[in-house]
């Protein structure tokens, strides 16, 4: 009986979005009267950062400060329609329309500004600071609350715009199964070393280092908060977490967390990952998803590892210590 | 059985409820008094994201009857907000992106809080077992252990 080391290796290409597509999202974007623009949407912020991200991609496509950008995903019932936050495919299908609603809004404030600066809405630009400016001659100038003043009660105008994305949803040919799955696609490779404890058949995880394509990072952080979380997630579905143990009987279903298992900071391995940047085509400013994939490519990471440790192959997630000693106790009858 | 007039103190104050036997603190707080930065995960001691602290000591509200803090000091996260502003260990969870969906979050304050005010400058290994009756689900825990060594050298030890 000893504790043995394994490494193991696995890869995963992770399509964007709704496998197939025709998964529209949609967004709305207006000016308030004081300059602030916002964007109403029905997706969903449950942590990922969606709110920060899209803000800075309204921001960015706008021409005015993140901090202008006001994000609302409060109500489904009233709000414009998304198929919803799954797939990795929010950043890129709702960036997409917001995006798109942007450029509509953006077209208005550049009308208002032209008419109160008295030049052609061609001549002008934003700054990124909130003002919109006349190229080449920086002074001559008008700031969004004064222009958002002006459109709402000299001119009667709303700036405001309207965006959405859908890719249109691919047919399958029976004969063929040719068909066009996915808009974009993220890529990463994760290297686990794990021990195994042969008397217990307890597997510790020392090391999750991944490698993560995940087109262009809108915010830096947010991406590695999303590789963090999902790799200690991906290590949980690897080795500890089921509703039905013994599936198909349901005996010892976990009734709470002290049967549920979780990792807590005690389980906590060594992460490491190196992000790299091909842009997409389609996805606003080259993104990609990097949500629900990064659980994806820890899971057959650490099993290869428990193979490489012990030399039997376990093909039953999660990989629990019983699993192990049973597995153990075959080979060596 | 009755129910019973319980005396204690709640951040800072001294309170009186009325509350039927094994009313749990974590229920009075969100429905009786709508504290509601506690939180309610499991019910069972399970997550930790119902911790308050009792004397300083963190403790799951969920498993704490009212009848038990008779006379004794109870804090929760709204205690230790400033009006306006955040407590040091809150601003360090945000700028540490120690938080996603911040359901763990009062909980995670609290054990810190209680941590750092037992001891100001906790090893790393310190922090992890101080952590270990809290779950959180989204950032892989390593945020939230670095927002704590933070926190600690922003406090220089003094824990208020």
């Amino acid at each position: 009986m000893a504790i043995i080391k394994g490494t193991g290796i696995a890869a995963v290409n992770y399509p964007t979005g709704m496998n197939l597509g025709g998964d529209p999202s949609q967004a709305l974007i207006h000016a308030t009267t004081t300059g602030n623009f916002f964007i109403s949407l029905s997706s969903t912020d449950l942590g990922q950062g969606l709110k920060t991200v899209i803000a800075q991609i309204g921001a960015e496509a706008l021409g005015v400060p993140f901090e202008n950008v006001l994000i609302n995903t409060a109500d489904t019932d009233t709000g414009p329609h998304c198929m919803g936050t799954f797939a990795s495919r929010t950043t890129h299908r709702v960036g997409n329309a917001v995006v798109q609603a942007a450029q509509e809004a953006r077209k208005v404030m550049m009308e208002v500004a032209a008419d109160e600066l008295e030049v052609s809405p061609d001549d002008l630009e934003t700054d990124g600071q909130g003002n919109i400016r006349v190229k080449g001659s920086p002074d001559r100038s008008i700031h969004i609350i004064d222009l958002a003043l002006a459109a709402h009660f000299k001119y009667g105008k709303t700036i405001s715009g309207r965006g959405i994305y859908m890719k249109p949803k691919s047919d399958v040919d029976p004969e063929t199964g040719k068909m066009d799955p996915d808009s974009t696609e993220a890529h990463a490779c994760t290297v686990a070393e794990v021990e195994v404890d042969t008397e217990t058949g307890e597997v510790k995880v020392l090391s999750l280092k991944s490698a993560y394509e995940v087109g262009r990072q809108v915010n830096p952080a947010l991406v590695e908060g999303q590789i963090r979380g999902g790799s200690l997630m991906g290590m949980a579905h690897a080795l500890y977490e089921t509703t039905q143990p013994y599936y198909p009987a349901v005996d010892h279903m976990p009734g709470g967390f002290s049967e549920y298992v979780l990792p807590g900071p005690m389980e906590l391995p060594e992460i490491e990952s190196v992000v790299l940047e091909y842009p997409s085509v389609n996805g606003p400013y080259g993104v990609k998803g990097v949500g629900e994939m990064t659980a994806n490519s820890p899971i057959p990471a650490i099993v290869n590892a428990i193979y490489d440790a012990i030399g039997v192959r376990i093909t039953d997630l999660p990989v629990t210590p019983e699993k192990i000693l049973r597995a153990l106790e075959e080979v060596e009858i | 059985m009755a129910s019973k007039i319980v005396t204690f103190t709640l951040n800072g104050r001294r309170i009186e409820v009325l509350v039927k036997p094994l009313t749990t603190v974590q229920t009075l707080l969100r429905d009786q008094l709508g504290l509601t930065s506690t939180k309610a995960g499991c019910k069972q001691g399970g997550c930790g994201s119902c911790t308050v602290l009792v004397n300083g000591d963190p403790m799951m509200s969920c498993l704490l009857p009212v009848e038990d803090v008779q006379g004794q000091e109870v804090t929760t996260l709204e205690g230790i907000t400033p009006t306006p502003g955040l407590h040091i260990i809150q601003e360090v969870f945000y700028e540490n992106f120690a938080i996603q969906c911040g359901y763990c979050t009062p909980g995670m304050i609290m054990v810190s809080k209680a941590l750092l005010d037992r001891n100001p400058h906790p090893g790393r290994e310190e922090i992890i077992d101080a952590l270990t009756g809290n779950y959180c689900r989204c950032t892989g825990y390593e945020p939230i252990i670095q927002a704590i060594e933070e926190a600690a050298r922003r406090m220089n030890g003094n824990g208020n």
